[in-house]
């Protein structure tokens, strides 16, 4: 899905991942342009937020390539992984703001630790990112005193710090009301043009992703089952897709858990009563 | 035959996972002396960790001292008094509390106060990913978050041993001396005669030192690998200051014996 | 940043422990008349040297002037050889009397050094020529009770 303009930041090739003896990635095979905003979409524990733990190279697969930048995570060593890091940005679950620094030290952080810059310049930098997110005016609080819209805002600004090539979402839009997650959707397309990165968010929010992504890929049974831009998303006649799209109960993915027949359970009941 | 062979093997599972727990915790402390140079050079921030884990745990200690030290004298002045010895007392309390209780209250004090925090604080940090988070930002939290916590703990203990024994030994001169009315020459004089700076003090430091280094690594280690949910953070808390206190008893043991061989 | 009320406080926390480990070691201790290894050294050579220990007290009137430094038994002789070693500052006579005591009724034992009169005296590597052993308890009650024997048949 990448055109010979575009060259591809993230390439997985036939990775195998299992959790314990579980299989959870089976020959998955998924490529990631510069310069795209790529959802990535599927049932609970289908494999979504292991794709981030592999191309950050937190996760070890079984089997397979996990390219990103031309480098291949998994045979990295410490130091050379360090390196990649520092051109990855990570946007956690929930934030994962450092709860004993504000909201400054913590867009401080990565360019005290990483950088030699002087003092006048972080500031400047670390107001420059609040700017870009709208919080400039919450730069001495601390986190607790954050809404959950707010950390995450803040969060995605330390993320960018350091100018990443590839930001990850991890489920950015989680427990934020309606308005939160269209400012976070927003600052992620925006962030990702403005700055030129490439971003792989990881989501259940069709809406928001429709609205931003260049590409929507669902995953099913370990491997990509579709990848399709928003407007076949919105007009495909994939049971499955449908069922995510339009949040029906039942469908490809059962609404029951598998369990013996219903009536079979009552009248054993009903036996071992008497 | 097999509810015969179902304990032996629950038997043999407990003894392979703790085991392969015990292999997980070398690991790990290799890890932080891989790591040790990194509080050393940023030294505000072990600095910092000093100042929770050892300054805020010096009210404890050094009340704790002083009430043990009046204790001793009560109790040791009772039975020495039967033998006459009643103006040894000072070499009584200055051996107990230099050679055992001061390293050993002390650590397991630290345990209690300052190893238990450090669990929940580093647990906490990893429920909430912001261990992970600096992970990805390709800043090492074995050596920022960690180590200088780990180096405090091996700081802090010495420090607060001595502390300890100096609150003890003045407790025991207060009820000694000053209350029950012990010869205050012969308490001090006894003391200095019968006290070896190389084998009972440089002893007891060396013992606070080790239980310093026991306390700092389970603290980390049961805090880092504390399941994320706030059921397992408190229980990996309490896990930190129960195995710690049973750690420091044990050690404890085997190195008064070490030290204290020839003296019999 | 906060750094200055970190420093302080642990500024003032190690001090306070450097302060008590001076305490320790001076007023607990015994590092004020520590002796640093300097000193002459003499032999000295005993049937029994009883509970004598390697590093218990040579005194002379009460005065500590040395250290027993090691005990061996010699192969030959099948005595006890000990090495003292004295500070620098006393001198003892060639006919010193070196004897075993105890301190106190049950307590360690160290080895008195009673001065003669001759005018040469101990150098470094010297031996004490007269030396009274230990006084073993099993001995003293066993010569008891012989003498009590003896003195029962004697006066009958």
């Amino acid at each position: 899905m990448t055109s010979n303009a575009n060259p591809a930041l993230v390439r997985l090739e036939a990775v195998h991942f299992a959790y314990d003896e579980r299989p959870i990635l089976r020959g998955l095979d998924l490529t990631i342009a510069k310069g795209e905003v790529v959802a990535v979409m599927g049932g609970s524990g289908s494999g979504k937020t292991t794709l981030l733990g592999l191309i950050g190279g937190r996760l070890l697969p079984q089997s397979g390539a996990v390219m990103v930048d031309g480098k291949n995570v998994p045979t990295l060593k410490r130091s050379e992984l360090y390196r990649l890091r520092e051109k990855l940005g990570m946007l956690f679950q929930l934030g994962a703001l450092f709860t004993d620094l504000s909201v400054f030290d913590n867009i401080a952080f990565p360019y005290r630790e990483q950088t030699n810059l002087p003092e006048p310049m972080i500031r400047d930098l670390v107001l420059m990112k609040l700017e870009a997110v709208g919080l400039r005016g919450a730069a001495d609080l601390m986190p607790a005193q954050l809404s959950g819209g707010m950390a995450r805002r803040v969060a995605l600004a330390r993320a960018v710090a350091l100018d990443p090539m590839l930001m990850l979402y991890d489920e950015p839009f989680t427990g934020l009301d309606p308005i939160s997650t269209g400012i976070v959707a927003r600052l992620i397309r925006r962030l990702n043009d403005a700055f030129g990165l490439t971003s792989l968010v990881v989501t259940h929010d069709l809406d928001s992703s429709l609205k931003i992504a260049d590409r929507v890929v669902v995953i099913s049974e370990g491997t990509v089952y579709r990848d399709m831009t928003p407007e076949e998303v919105r007009q495909t006649d994939d049971a499955f897709v449908r069922q995510f799209a339009d949040g029906l109960p039942d469908g490809p993915v059962p609404f029951h858990y598998p369990a013996p027949p219903f009536i079979d359970q009552l009248v054993g009941r009903h036996e071992q009563a008497s | 035959m097999n509810r015969l062979l179902e304990p032996l093997a629950d038997l043999g599972h407990v003894v392979l996972s703790a085991l392969a727990r015990l292999g997980l915790v070398g690991r790990f402390f290799i890890g932080i002396l891989t790591v040790l140079w990194f509080p050393v050079r940023r030294f505000s921030l072990l600095v910092r960790e000093v100042y929770f884990s050892g300054f805020r745990s010096l009210l404890i200690v050094t009340v704790s001292g002083l009430f043990v030290g009046m204790v001793l004298a009560v109790q040791g002045y009772e039975v020495l008094q039967r033998f006459g010895s009643a103006e040894s007392l000072g070499v009584l309390v200055a051996l107990s509390l230099v050679r055992e209780l001061g390293p050993v209250v002390t650590a397991l004090l630290f345990a209690g106060r300052a190893g238990s925090a450090t669990t929940a604080e580093i647990g906490l940090m990893q429920a909430t990913d912001q261990i992970a988070a600096m992970d990805m930002m390709a800043i090492n939290p074995m050596a920022r978050i960690i180590a200088p916590r780990f180096l405090a703990a091996v700081i802090s203990v010495p420090i607060l041993a001595c502390l300890f024994i100096s609150a003890g030994i003045f407790g025991s001169y207060l009820v000694g001396v000053q209350l029950i009315g012990i010869d205050e020459g012969a308490f001090w004089s006894q003391m200095q005669a019968s006290v070896d700076f190389r084998l009972d003090v440089i002893n007891g430091l060396i013992k606070a030192v080790v239980f310093g280094v026991a306390i700092g690594l389970i603290s980390v280690f049961e805090g880092y690998y504390a399941p994320p949910t706030a059921e397992g953070v408190s229980s990996a808390t309490t896990r930190t200051v129960v195995v710690s206190s049973l750690t420091v008893l044990m050690l404890d043991f085997g190195l008064t014996v070490w030290m204290f061989r020839g003296l019999s | 940043m906060k750094r200055s009320k970190y420093d302080l406080a642990v500024g003032l926390f190690v001090a306070f422990g450097l302060m008590s480990l001076v305490f320790l070691a001076l007023k607990v201790g015994n590092l004020a008349g520590y002796d640093s290894g300097e000193g002459y050294r003499i032999e000295a050579r005993f049937d029994n040297i009883g509970g004598l220990k390697v590093r218990a007290a040579v005194k002379s009137a009460g005065v500590v002037v040395g250290r027993v430094e090691a005990i061996v038994l010699d192969p030959e002789t099948y005595e006890a050889k000990t090495i003292l070693r004295l500070d620098p500052r006393y001198r003892f006579s060639k006919d010193t009397i070196a004897s075993i005591l105890t301190s106190g009724l049950l307590g360690e034992q160290y080895v008195n050094l009673e001065v003669g009169g001759d005018s040469v005296y101990l150098g470094n590597g010297d031996r004490v020529v007269k030396t009274q052993p230990a006084m073993i308890l099993e001995k003293l009650i066993g010569q008891f009770l012989f003498n009590k024997a003896a003195e029962n048949t004697g006066s009958k």
